[in-house]
């Protein structure tokens, strides 16, 4: 499928797509239940409460034990969505995630919203960048980063149907280009090539896949062809695909809205140099907290844009052995 | 079937003893292990599986079953002898404790496939949370099956059990019961020098709880405490059950060296002995 012609249907928020994603698979499946930890609207999870309030439960800002309980209805059959700030789903509440969760492999939908400094003018305390690292580590998880609304939507629906035991879906606040068609689908588990390249491959996830896709349109005019892979699924992650745009592209540049310790860079390297070393540089946090501000201004502080990752693909470009 | 249940307080103190010998048995065997708050939950075990709770050991996922969570999943041997005891598998098995490969895991654990098991847990504070998703969606579901959720008492210094105990009470979840094995002491000490829970009775009321207090090795008290659970219909219950740690056997109850130890061969056979007594 020739994904070239990418363009920005217009600015809409993940969450959005997120919320919109489970009021569909609360029409579905009657098994599905959300819990609120009171930022019901703020987290995308309002649709749902109102148009199936008897199927919402309110457990106030409490949220070790609204992971608890989520273990408790996924034991008898129903299917929880716990959605509230990734600092707070994936952090907070950790150890309930490790035990009650996993450990018990149940299949619970956790939602993290407010990932990346992209969050904005709350500040540090309110942008989640090591939820991907923690939950990664966690045996029997899986962890999707949705790239824009539409593919958040069809990101819900794939942790229910396509994936066993607890799913962690990662998801933004701010309005973001929403650039992919619902006919693209939603595998679980496969990377998806949305440009076609051999001089270096951007490996991207969430918000920053679009950077991705504007960082290529420019380094083509260079005459550097890059790949452009979308990673929705970070664990089980595509392997082939990494192996492939490694051996193919000779070089690779990850890009993330997270820390690069443990996060999506973290698990590209894995791979690489387990199976097929190629120079590699890093777009993302590196191991410093964000701060309050505009978006795309705090974006463009912290290197997490275009124009970075077309700075870090002409570096690796450069390195790339004669 | 469905298990049989009995109100025969002797027959309840003939299946404790055995209960009790075979937690000694096992933690000898297995050389280490919480033998303290094994022996002060037993009769609260024997209770719930052998005169309150509904449940098949020939069919251990039967839905209409009720659910027994034990938050404190260091007393497991307690748990696996009552199961074993109650049919969920042969008490033969009792004495791979802690061994590689077995389903009786040193703290419970689902993926290695024992019957009866509805939970792994070890992490403190964790298990009333769960409980009450239980008791929400039998709720939901219109499913008359009872959740009970056994807390030790020293766990209830995790604020994570007080969050599971607001939510409870908001979501009148009349079709839970909590025990709180009140056994006094913990790892380092007593509870109240460790870290002071009482008033424990007023903490709970306050919570929006149905609150009662037994004799946790009476096992008329305990019967009757479980008889009054949920009588208001809108709340949850609590039962704070005064036990001691290392109830039956004299020389080690209500000593907080034994939370985490097991006994010897030799002293494994004397405690046997006089359980049996
Ligand atoms: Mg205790």
């Amino acid at each position: 499928m020739d994904y070239s012609q990418f363009s920005n249907r217009g600015n809409k928020a993940t969450k959005t797509g997120f919320g919109e994603g489970l009021l569909e698979a609360g029409k579905k499946y009657p098994e599905v239940v959300a819990i609120g930890a009171d930022i019901t609207a703020s987290v995308g999870v309002d649709l749902f409460a109102s148009a199936f309030p008897g199927r919402f439960i309110s457990l106030g800002i409490a949220e070790q034990n609204c992971m608890g309980v989520s273990a408790g209805l996924a034991l008898m059959g129903k299917i929880p969505v716990f959605a509230t700030y990734g600092v707070f789903s994936a952090l907070r509440t950790t150890d309930q995630v490790r035990i009650s969760l996993c450990y018990n492999n149940l299949h619970v939908i956790i939602g993290g919203a407010h990932s990346g400094v992209s969050v904005g003018p709350d500040g540090a305390t309110h942008q989640a960048l090591e939820d991907i690292a923690v939950m990664r580590v966690m045996p029997n998880m899986t962890v999707l980063s949705p790239c824009d609304a539409t593919q958040a939507r069809l990101a819900v629906i794939a942790a229910i149907e396509q994936c066993k035991g607890p799913v962690y879906v990662r998801y933004g606040r701010e309005a973001m280009p929403d650039f992919t068609s619902p006919e693209m689908g939603f595998e679980a588990g496969k990377a998806q090539i949305f440009r076609e390249g051999s001089d270096a491959a951007i490996i991207a996830t969430g918000h920053m896949t679009w950077e991705a896709l504007q960082a290529a349109i420019e380094l083509e005019k260079e005459g550097i062809h890059a790949r452009v892979l979308n990673i929705h699924t970070i664990k089980p992650l595509d392997e082939p695909a990494v192996i492939n745009a490694a051996r193919e592209c000779g070089a690779i540049v990850t890009a993330e809205e997270h820390q690069v310790a443990g996060g999506l860079g973290s698990a590209i390297s894995e791979v690489i140099s387990k199976n097929y070393p190629v120079p590699i540089e890093f777009v993302g946090m590196h191991d410093s907290f964000g701060e309050s501000g505009p978006p795309l201004e705090l974006m463009k502080k912290f290197g997490l844009n275009a124009e970075a990752i077309v700075q870090k693909t002409r570096k690796v470009f450069l390195r790339k052995p004669g | 079937m469905v298990l049989p249940l009995t109100n025969g307080v002797s027959a309840l103190g003939e299946l404790a003893k055995a209960i009790r010998q075979s937690v000694v048995r096992s933690l000898a065997r297995a050389g280490s292990g919480h033998l303290g708050g094994s022996m002060s939950s037993a009769d609260i075990l024997t209770t719930l599986y052998f005169s309150v709770m509904r449940h098949d050991p020939a069919n251990p996922s039967w839905t209409g079953r009720d659910r027994f969570i034990l938050s404190i999943g260091h007393i497991a041997p307690v748990l696996y002898a009552t199961l074993a005891e109650a049919g969920y598998f042969p008490k033969d098995e009792l004495l791979s404790l802690r061994k590689m490969g077995s389903r009786l895991q040193g703290h419970p654990g689902r993926d290695h496939g024992l019957p009866g098991l509805e939970l792994s847990a070890g992490s403190l504070g964790q298990g009333l949370s769960v409980a009450t998703g239980m008791a929400i969606a039998a709720k939901m579901d219109r499913l008359d099956s009872r959740i009970y959720c056994l807390c030790g008492d020293g766990e209830l210094q995790e604020g994570s059990v007080w969050e599971a105990a607001m939510a409870a009470a908001h979501h009148q979840l009349n079709n839970l019961v909590a025990v709180i094995d009140r056994n006094g002491v913990q790892i380092d000490g007593s509870t109240e020098t460790v870290m002071g829970l009482e008033p424990l009775k007023k903490k709970w009321e306050a919570f929006g709880w149905d609150t009662l207090e037994c004799d946790g090795h009476d096992f008329r008290s305990l019967m009757s405490s479980f008889q009054k659970t949920n009588v208001e219909q809108t709340r949850p219950s609590v039962i704070i059950a005064k036990t001691k740690m290392g109830k039956g056997i004299k020389s080690i109850e209500g000593d907080y060296r034994w939370h985490g130890k097991a006994p010897s061969m030799e002293q494994a056979e004397a405690f046997i002995l006089e359980i049996a007594r």
